[in-house]
């Protein structure tokens, strides 16, 4: 009955390749589906490797000691050492041990930098965690919970947010995981070049159905991802629902271009650095904007005045994503123009 | 081989007055000021609050050997694994060594009479205690259920009450972990037999200052994040509340800002202890000495620049994930050096396969392997995936179970005749000595596995393909229970039945072994011993007589 579970194969989506979930044997690194997690086995492996030798070695070294200078074996046991050697020995291994220590970081540096700078164009994909579940939703307004389709061979930029506590997007076939945080926004990004399932955890603990908080991710054929997203009812997409609570609120009564009230017109905003009257610089950024619409004195555009309200408690989080959607969307237009 | 060094003339007896039997009343132990009384307080409190820390990692072992959430709740395993971390981090690791060992041994080992504020010494045990019954208030309250580490907004706003009771709990054992470590930085310094210079401190004393230093500099950041989070939690305040402008990442920044050092809080007692273990059963001179010292100061420092490396994927810049991950690697370089200069100094010994020195091997080997996964996870890239899995979870299991409880384990078979006058029943010690190596690695190599192939920690159910290794990590943990259930019972047996210890049963040089087992109330008789030699001096050490040979 125990092992009951172990032949079941549920989730196993037919007809792709490499699927993870739902294995039914025991499985140590999961296959690997992106170039980011092909390099991190290699890195792996080298130190698995390395650290397999140096504790081995160790290991010997201990036994053959113990072995031989065990209580009455007749062994010679004259040590002398003075103590300029004894330092020259002890730096003598401790230099090797610094300088393999430095490539393992450099190695591993290399490979976190590159996971965690952001990616030229890549597809939108917004997530919200909240106990206990994850909500995504695709550049066309296509909304899904727990699973993820994304295609293949394509960059694949996860905007993330949480509306409660901490969570934590976890794609182990990816070798990425980041902590989602309640009131700002993080970034994971992938290509995955594998097609097939591959589990989705909540890496950071988050409540009782934490470890309910799992989905998967589906990586299909570029017009398979395509069909599939035709196939999605999209009621509005976010930026378009923004685009009517912009309205609604009043705020395009300032920011828009012939406004009467003088504000900071916020077209091709998105991303931009932006000048401060206290004579700093900000990247208009998801948190910089969500932080004007919560906090609006917090930092002022410079030029203008201290003249707008705050939104804190008026508009939900799930508003406060759409806004940004929107400025978002302006801004994508905005680059489009000839 | 023969455990004891029998020494040529009569059979050892036991004192006709020592500190165990000045006074049996209750009275008498709940207000003594002896240090070595003290210890025993302790030693009693630790032991049981081990017992519900053990429990729940019992039931919590038990519970994941199915997929399904069969035997327990959610809810009930979230408190499991929440109360399984504040009981054995706070209650347990932290206070282990450094208020048993440290206090039994630590005036011994200097040549003093007691600690230098005995009154403060006992009010830190009713420190502990006030602390550890708010632990077990919040038990009966409902227990705490977001995790030892009060992650928030989790903890602030959304957690039960239990867990503000147990914040509190833990606040509250802080001012006991200052009290004790205030305690040995004063001893160490003003106490010091005539002779006994700094260089000539042994090593497990040396220990015992670098902890507490640790302890007086991280454990005040600690009570004040704890506070933080009470208050947040009962008049929503924004500190980390970020739906009001708080700031969830400062939270962590704090908590790992005293977490970290507490790491090696609970692992430098132990490379005491293992210090003190090799050079007595290796009969030699521990190899670099100053080096040795060096090392475990550096440790101390350099562990209070690396936290960070507890938030690569937490949201901190990508900049600081690389400073912290050079400096993790930098405060591993002195451990490094630690396991080389163990192994060195067997070289040429004279070694003797006793229990404590079978405790100090297993050190060693389960200390390498928590080290260099430890590397493996200092490195961002492999981070990036290996964290919050059940890799993590092994590594740290290896440093503070394999490393700390081992030496604790080794602490307590080799100065159990000094403590009590008895000898533990060696063949059983042996066994058990065994036994747990193999328990240990049994129910947590496994682990490194699950981590590897994505298992994430606080999982209560799980995906199928985890199951195989959550069975073999649960069937190692039977066999490691047994390793810890043997020696509880066969030392107390050993109170009434084991063969009367002789003042120094290893032959070793320390000056806890320079007067009776056990020892006198003021621990030396009459006068108080001078110190000549530098320490482990075997060389000049005639073991079989209990003589010093040649000049210092």
């Amino acid at each position: 009955m125990m092992f009951a579970a172990l032949t079941s194969n549920a989730g196993n989506a037919p007809g792709y390749l490499g699927s993870d979930v739902g294995h039914t044997i025991v499985k140590f690194l999961p296959s690997a589906a992106t170039p980011m997690a092909h390099s991190w086995d290699t890195l792996f492996f080298w130190l698995i490797g390395i650290s397999g030798v140096v504790a081995m070695t160790l290991t010997a070294v201990i036994a053959i000691l113990m072995i031989r200078y065990r209580r009455g074996r007749k062994v010679n046991r004259d040590f002398h050492i003075t103590r300029k050697r004894e330092l020259w020995i002890e730096f003598s291994w401790s230099l090797p041990v610094f300088l393999a220590f430095l490539a393992f970081f450099y190695a591993g540096a290399n490979i976190y930098v590159k996971a965690f700078t952001k990616p030229n164009d890549p597809i939108h994909i917004d997530v919200t965690g909240k106990q206990w579940m994850w909500k995504f939703e695709h550049p066309n307004g296509a909304r899904e919970i727990d699973t993820l389709h994304v295609p293949i061979d394509r960059l694949v930029e996860l905007d993330m947010t949480s509306t409660d506590v901490i969570h934590d997007v976890d794609i182990p076939a990816f070798r990425i995981k980041h902590d989602v945080l309640p009131g700002t926004h993080m970034f994971l990004w992938f290509k995955a070049t594998r097609l097939g399932t591959y589990d989705l955890f909540c890496n950071q603990f988050c409540g009782l159905g934490h470890s309910k908080m799992r989905g998967e991710v589906i990586v299909m054929k570029d017009a398979d991802y395509a069909q599939w997203l035709d196939d999605q009812q999209v009621p509005n997409s976010p930026a378009e629902r923004g685009a009517a609570l912009f309205r609604a609120h009043g705020c395009s009564g300032c920011h828009m271009g012939n406004a009467a009230i003088h504000a900071p017109d916020l077209a091709g905003i998105y991303g931009k650095p932006v000048p401060l009257s206290n004579g700093k610089m900000v990247i208009a950024n998801e948190a910089y904007i969500r932080d004007s619409i919560l906090f609006p004195s917090k930092e002022i555009v410079a030029g203008f005045n201290n003249d707008m309200p705050s939104f804190r408690g008026k508009l939900s989080e799930g508003e406060i994503q759409e806004i940004i959607s929107y400025i978002k969307k302006l801004h994508r237009d905005y680059r489009n123009q000839p | 081989m023969s455990a004891a060094v029998t020494l040529p003339d009569e059979p050892p007896s036991y004192p006709e007055e020592h500190y165990l039997n000045n006074g049996y009343s209750l009275k008498s132990w709940l207000t003594t000021t002896d240090h070595k009384r003290i210890a025993w307080l302790f030693f009693f409190a630790l032991t049981f609050m081990f017992l519900i820390g053990g429990t729940a990692a019992a039931l919590i072992r038990i519970e994941l050997i199915t997929p399904a959430g069969d035997l327990v709740s959610d809810g009930t395993y979230s408190r499991l694994f929440s109360v399984h971390g504040i009981v054995m981090v706070w209650f347990f690791l932290i206070p282990s060594i450094p208020n048993t060992f440290g206090n039994f041994l630590l005036p011994m080992m200097i040549g003093a009479r007691d600690m230098a504020f005995p009154r403060i010494n006992l009010l830190s045990w009713y420190v502990y205690m006030i602390g550890a019954l708010a632990i077990i208030a919040s038990l009966f309250a409902g227990a705490p259920d977001a995790g030892w580490t009060f992650y928030t907004p989790l903890s602030t706003q959304y957690a039960n009450d239990a867990t503000i009771i147990a914040a509190v709990g833990v606040f509250i054992v802080g001012f006991s972990t200052i009290m004790t470590a205030l305690n040995f930085v004063v001893t160490i310094h003003r106490l010091r037999a005539p002779g006994m210079t700094w260089f000539r401190l042994p090593l497990f004393v040396w220990s015992m200052y670098a902890v507490a230093v640790l302890m007086l500099l991280a454990t005040p950041v600690l009570a004040i994040t704890l506070l933080m989070v009470t208050v947040s939690s009962w008049l929503h305040i924004a500190i980390f509340n970020p739906a009001i402008g708080g700031d969830p990442l400062l939270f962590q920044h704090m908590f790992w800002f005293y977490s970290h050092p507490a790491v090696y809080i609970m692992l430098i007692p132990s490379m005491g202890v293992v210090s003190e273990l090799i050079t007595t059963f290796a009969r030699k001179q521990v190899f670099g000495y100053e080096v040795m010292v060096f090392s475990m100061l550096m440790i101390s420092i350099a562990s209070f620049f690396v936290w960070g490396h507890h938030m690569f994927v937490a949201g901190e810049s990508t900049f600081s994930a690389l400073v912290f991950s050079l400096m993790t690697f930098v405060v591993s370089v002195p451990s490094a050096i630690k396991i080389f200069n163990w192994t060195t100094t067997l070289y040429k010994g004279t070694i003797s396969f006793d229990t404590p020195m079978l405790y100090g091997v297993s050190f060693i080997g389960l200390f390498l392997v928590g080290g260099l996964t430890g590397v493996m996870l200092a490195s961002t890239g492999l981070d990036m995936d290996l964290h919050g899995t059940y890799f993590v979870i092994a590594h740290f299991h290896y440093i503070m179970v394999g490393a700390a409880v081992t030496a604790y384990m080794g602490a307590i078979h080799y100065w159990w005749p000094k403590i009590t006058g008895r000898m533990y029943p060696e063949m059983w010690g042996r066994f058990a000595a065994i036994t747990m190596f193999i328990g240990f690695n049994a129910t947590f190599g496994p682990q490194f596995l699950l981590g590897v192939a994505g298992m994430p920690r606080r999982y209560h159910t799980y995906p199928p393909q985890f199951q195989v290794l959550n069975e073999a990590s649960s069937a190692g943990a039977v066999v490691l229970a047994i390793g810890y259930i043997m020696p509880f019972c066969y030392l107390i047996w050993s109170l009434r039945y084991g063969k009367i210890a002789p003042p120094n049963p290893w032959g070793a040089t320390g000056l806890e072994w320079q007067t009776a087992s056990p020892p006198p109330e003021h621990n030396f008789g009459g006068e108080i011993p001078v110190v000549s030699r530098k320490p482990y001096d075997y060389k000049h050490y005639d073991a079989e007589h209990g003589e010093w040979q040649g000049r210092p």
